[in-house]
């Protein structure tokens, strides 16, 4: 009930709202008044391979080839891309950097082409019959005619329309809302050629198969809703009328203004079911399935106080600005800005050689009346105006902070990313601040910066897994080594009876079971850096083989004088490691192996999510292929580390358990009596040395002999508990 | 024929708000029925506040700037300075030495706004700083307000800012003070004239209506927000109304506190200030309700008569606090957040 008062107080036929919002001057009435009119005939066509949002399409034709009319001259590659066209035909005459509208202006790759002026169509292969073909069909149609979205941001509709397995649509949503002041294209696009809509309409239902078709629309276009609502009549489409309002013709807005929905952060409208498709487009999809004409030109709104007849231009794409302006009778001497899009969210064209692209729906020449130089930034004031018309619901004043100290993390924790740049907050910020600009700015870091992460991590990961393989390898190869050696040493043990050469084969063994050891080293080192399973096991080893090369070095001066016999018969003699020492050097190589795995693991960990992160946040970037990839890594990882603690624990154990059987007594006991004898000899000297004046000698020298004494405890209980610690390999640290 | 380069400028490409020079003219002129009221009630001693007050603002700020080598023209020209003295000198005594005022105005801009950074950085209602700060050290000279309707003739009014010796003859106080005085006592305070005003206490009910009048119309225009004026007006009738309820002789009624002191000035004017307000919508009518009690909770209990600067001087401290905990949830973050 009260939401019914609300929804009749707004005059909105929808009972639902978006929050913030504004109402700039409309300007439409200028041009909206004349019937949509042909553009100029053009003399050259530029052609950016980038008129859409996505890849780049790929030539496929080359420099002096011949074109028609409708030609596809360029292909849609990678998921989100779309087809480019020869608007006219005539002769290619240049592949290469020209300069194209946008708002990170500059050079992009572009077909230029030469009109012959004849104006001549290829073949078209119309399909007036569409609801034969397959869905997928329909889907590929779209995009070898290059559809991409009308309505501002070039989103190829080919990615909109093709849906996934077992994905629904309950709601097809048709923006005709058209909430940028100035811009009157579909309005008078919606009013003259409503039929065409809405078989337009008609397709992406058939090709969506959605449980309802909503058409959003502002309530000052009465006469293109009429028009629509006409057309609509027998068909099954809701025709929703909204309060003017902006940005209520953003995609999120309007989804939200017609069915309550909010598409969550980092996700697609597909991906909740809805699917939103600007009317313009919608016209575009007729016109590329029944008639079979690609998409080769637009309504394009020329405005503006600096030309003589404002007014709608039907536009060849690739068509010079400058042309269409002096179509629209430019006086060059008033203009001085210059802006392509609405005045919201457009950019300014410093240079009129670009052509117009899919996404020009609007040209505004002003003069210094209409757009004057904006007025100096000031400081914020912390009116929280922004956040008032925010229709992000974030709070741009904390985000202009912290864009402009780049601090981009805390940008991004306050929703950075759910900015929607639509320039409410900028356009009643009293300050004048260009919020929007610092946004982007900000916003291009964190690209910058998560692409550079990505990056690295991935060059890490093919750097561990060449790793690995050397690893391998060299460990295999050490393992052939060692058997060699143990070979001649058997060998040299042998020989060595014979008197003569003792000494030299004592050295030979000597520089072999170096070279062995640091051989081991290696291999150990290396496959603790990479991780590899056998870690542990080289790293003993290593140790074994040095204590080998020890012994044989400290024999080796007496060699040369000792008899052959004890010689020959030393290495038996030597003591072979104790289970402690070994102990001691495994859990040694333990502990460094599981840091290392562990330290592994949280990287990779780190990694991967980055990784998601930048998936969620650019879902229709599609080189995002190896998470899978990364998360099983990960998976494996963490289960090795799991595995060297468990190791690592069952030795601690038992190190302890033999301990308590062999003292007596666990660590702990003795840690505590070190320390106690420690704190009693402590206060001994202390009365020792307070007593020095008044206490007589006797009791001096008393005191003198318990302190010794406790010195000597102390000393024994340090030492026990050293000992302890070391024969049990329990390592202090 | 060399053409001038067209504007390369960020979108948006037009503004829609009145810029922060002409937010801060729309709110002096909106002050002058107040401070013409004041006029009529006390004499010329308001406006030689007033003037003085803003003169010594602008001073301040001037020479501030220069100090920190900031650009004069741009940062003067936003008005804030002008705005932070008029205030102040609204909401002093009539008849306030020059020097007070000095101190007060001088104190305001150089220490509580430029020493924290200027316009934008303060933490704190430069206006309400100055006015606390000459409270605290000249109490006497802060709370002696002539009889409302005997204005003081122009010499009088003049030697008393000028510090004449001599010049003296205070009488009466504020409906506030009156009420403070004979609380509780039923015979007492219906004989005090000043308490029976035809809305609330006398003159005192007109200076709020014209400040009312003036606040209405920043309104009606967009320059404030309807959050702060109504949360303060709300925060502190609430409780008004119910205290009044159990006992009317203990507590003064809604009407009462709606047009004496400083409300209406505090309303629309002062806490207003965008600087050293919450910055979300939430916390913004969460801030003005909370000052509100506040200054409810000061006349009812605490010691001074008025209590609209401390109210809002403490309500600046918990800002940080409010806006972090009424930050707005962001589109597509519903699910996640809840
Ligand atoms: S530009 Fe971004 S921050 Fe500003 S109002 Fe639009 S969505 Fe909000
Ligand atoms: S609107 Fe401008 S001045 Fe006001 S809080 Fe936002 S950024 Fe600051």
């Amino acid at each position: 009930m009260i939401r019914h008062l609300w929804t009749r107080a707004r005059r909105s036929e929808s009972e639902y709202d978006f929050p913030g919002g504004v109402h700039p001057p409309a300007h439409k009435a200028r041009s909206n008044a004349a019937p949509i009119r042909v553009g100029p005939p053009p003399d050259r066509l530029v052609l950016p391979l980038n008129m859409h949002l996505g890849a780049p399409a790929r030539p496929r034709v080359t420099v002096g080839e011949r074109v028609l009319k409708g030609q596809r001259i360029a292909d849609a590659q990678g998921t989100v891309s779309t087809s480019v066209h020869a608007s006219t035909s005539g002769t290619v005459v240049a592949i290469g950097p020209h300069p194209v509208p946008g708002t990170a202006a500059g050079d992009a790759l572009c077909i230029v082409i030469d009109s012959d002026g004849e104006d001549r169509w290829g073949p078209l292969e119309p399909w007036p019959d569409y609801r034969r073909a397959a869905p997928t069909e329909l889907v590929q149609r779209l995009r070898q005619a290059g559809i991409a979205g009308l309505g501002g941001a070039g989103f190829p509709s080919a990615a909109k329309t093709r849906l996934g397995e077992g994905q629904r649509v309950h709601t097809l949503i048709i923006n005709a809302a058209e909430c940028e002041p100035y811009i009157t294209a579909d309005d008078r696009l919606m009013r003259e050629r409503a039929g065409q809509i809405a078989i337009g309409i008609d397709i992406l239902q058939h090709l969506l198969n959605p449980s309802r078709t909503l058409i959003g629309i502002e309530d000052d276009k009465p006469e293109a809703i009429d028009a629509l609502r006409a057309a609509m009549s027998e068909r099954d489409c809701e025709l929703r009328v909204v309060p003017t309002r902006y940005p209520s013709g953003g995609e999120k807005q309007l989804i939200q203004l017609l069915t309550g929905l909010e598409i969550a952060s980092g996700t697609l409208p597909s991906q909740a079911g809805v699917v939103c498709q600007n009317v313009a487009t919608a016209y575009a999809i007729k016109r590329a399935v029944i008639d079979g004409e690609p998409l080769i030109s637009r309504i394009t709104t020329v405005t503006g106080d600096a030309v003589a007849r404002p007014g709608n231009y039907e536009v060849l794409l690739g068509t010079p600005v400058e042309q269409l302006l002096q179509h629209a009778g430019l006086d060059r001497h008033r203009l001085v800005r210059l802006l392509m899009g609405g005045p919201m969210m457009g950019f300014t064209l410093s240079d009129t050689s670009v052509p117009v692209v899919k996404i020009s729906n609007c040209l505004i020449a002003a003069d210094a009346r209409e757009l004057p130089e904006p007025p100096p930034e000031q400081a914020c004031i912390r009116c929280g105006d922004c956040a008032t018309v925010c229709p992000a619901s974030l709070l741009p004043q904390q985000l202009y902070w912290h864009a402009r100290c780049d601090q981009f993390e805390r940008a991004r924790q306050n929703d950075l990313i759910d900015c929607i740049e639509c320039g409410a907050c900028a356009y009643v910020c009293p300050s004048h601040i260009p919020l929007v600009h610092y946004y982007r700015y900000a916003k291009q870091a964190l690209r910058a910066h998560d692409d550079e992460q990505i990056k690295a991590d991935r060059a890490r990961l093919r750097f561990e897994a060449r790793q690995a393989r050397l690893e391998r390898e060299q460990a295999e190869k050490e393992q052939r080594r060692r058997a060699r050696l143990e070979a001649n040493r058997d060998r040299a043990a042998a020989t060595s009876a014979a008197p003569d050469h003792h000494g030299g084969n004592q050295k030979k063994q000597l520089g072999r079971a170096i070279t062995a050891y640091k051989a081991a080293q290696r291999a150990a080192a290396t496959a603790e850096a990479q991780g590899a399973a056998n870690a542990v096991e080289l790293r003993q080893r290593a140790s074994d083989l040095k204590q080998q090369a020890d012994r044989l070095q400290g024999r080796a001066p007496q060699a040369d004088t000792a008899p052959s016999g004890v010689v020959a018969a030393a290495p038996k003699a030597t003591p072979t490691a104790t289970a402690s020492d070994q102990r001691e050097r495994r859990l040694k190589a333990l502990k460094s192996a599981y840091g290392r795995a562990h330290k592994q693991y949280k990287q990779a960990h780190a990694a991967l999510q980055r990784a998601q992160r930048a998936q969620a946040e650019h879902p229709q970037s599609n080189d995002h292929n190896d998470v899978a990839g990364m998360e099983q890594r990960v998976a494996q990882l963490k289960a090795r580390a799991d595995q060297e603690r468990a190791a690592l624990d069952t030795l601690m154990e038992q190190a302890k358990s033999d301990l308590q059987q062999r003292a007596g007594k666990d660590l702990k006991t003795l840690k505590v009596e070190a320390a106690r004898a420690e704190v009693a000899l402590r206060r001994h000297a202390e009365r020792l040395r307070a007593g020095r004046d008044s206490a007589d000698t006797d009791t001096l020298r008393r005191w003198d002999a318990e302190l010794k004494q406790l010195e000597r405890e102390a000393h024994r209980s340090r030492e026990a508990l050293t000992q302890a610690v070391r024969a049990q390999g329990l390592v202090e640290d | 024929m060399a053409r001038k380069p067209l504007i390369n400028a960020p979108a948006p490409h037009t503004a829609g708000a009145l810029g922060t020079a002409a937010v801060m003219r729309q709110v002096l002129y909106t002050t002058l029925p107040g401070l013409a009221t004041l006029v009529w009630l006390f004499g010329a001693g308001p406006l030689l506040n007033v003037l003085w007050a803003a003169l010594v603002a602008l001073a301040a700020e001037a020479l501030m700037l220069r100090l920190r080598g900031r650009p004069l023209a741009l940062h003067l020209s936003d008005g804030s300075a002008l705005v932070t003295g008029v205030l102040l000198g609204l909401s002093l005594p009539p008849g306030s030495p020059w020097w007070l005022i000095l101190i007060g105005s001088g104190f305001a801009i150089m220490v509580a706004k430029q020493l924290y950074g200027g316009l934008g950085m303060n933490p704190f209602n430069p206006a309400m700083v100055g006015y606390v700060v000459l409270l605290v050290s000249f109490p006497l000279a802060m709370t002696r307000w002539a009889e409302p309707g005997q204005p003081f003739s122009l010499s009088h009014s003049l030697s008393l800012f000028l510090d004449l010796p001599g010049a003296d003859g205070f009488s009466g106080a504020t409906p506030l003070d009156t009420f403070r005085t004979w609380v509780g006592n039923a015979p007492l305070l219906a004989e005090q004239p000043i308490l029976h005003g035809h809305v609330a206490g006398a003159g005192w009910e007109w200076v709020n209506l014209a400040f009312l009048a003036g606040g209405l119309y920043l309104l009606a225009r967009r320059v404030i927000g309807w959050r702060i004026p109504v949360g303060v007006l709300l925060g502190l009738a609430a409780p008004a109304v119910v205290a009044n309820l159990v006992d009317p002789l203990r507590f003064a009624g809604p009407l009462f506190h709606l047009f004496s002191g400083a409300t209406m000035l505090g309303a629309f004017f002062i806490a207003t200030d965008p600087v050293s307000a919450s910055t979300t919508p939430r916390g913004r009518l969460i801030y003005a309700l909370l000052i509100g009690v506040l200054v409810w909770v000061i006349r009812s209990f605490g010691g001074y008569p008025d209590a609209l600067a401390f109210a809002v001087l403490l309500l600046n401290l918990a800002v940080p606090f409010i806006d972090y905990y009424t930050r707005p949830t962001a589109y597509g973050h519903r699910s996640k957040r809840q």
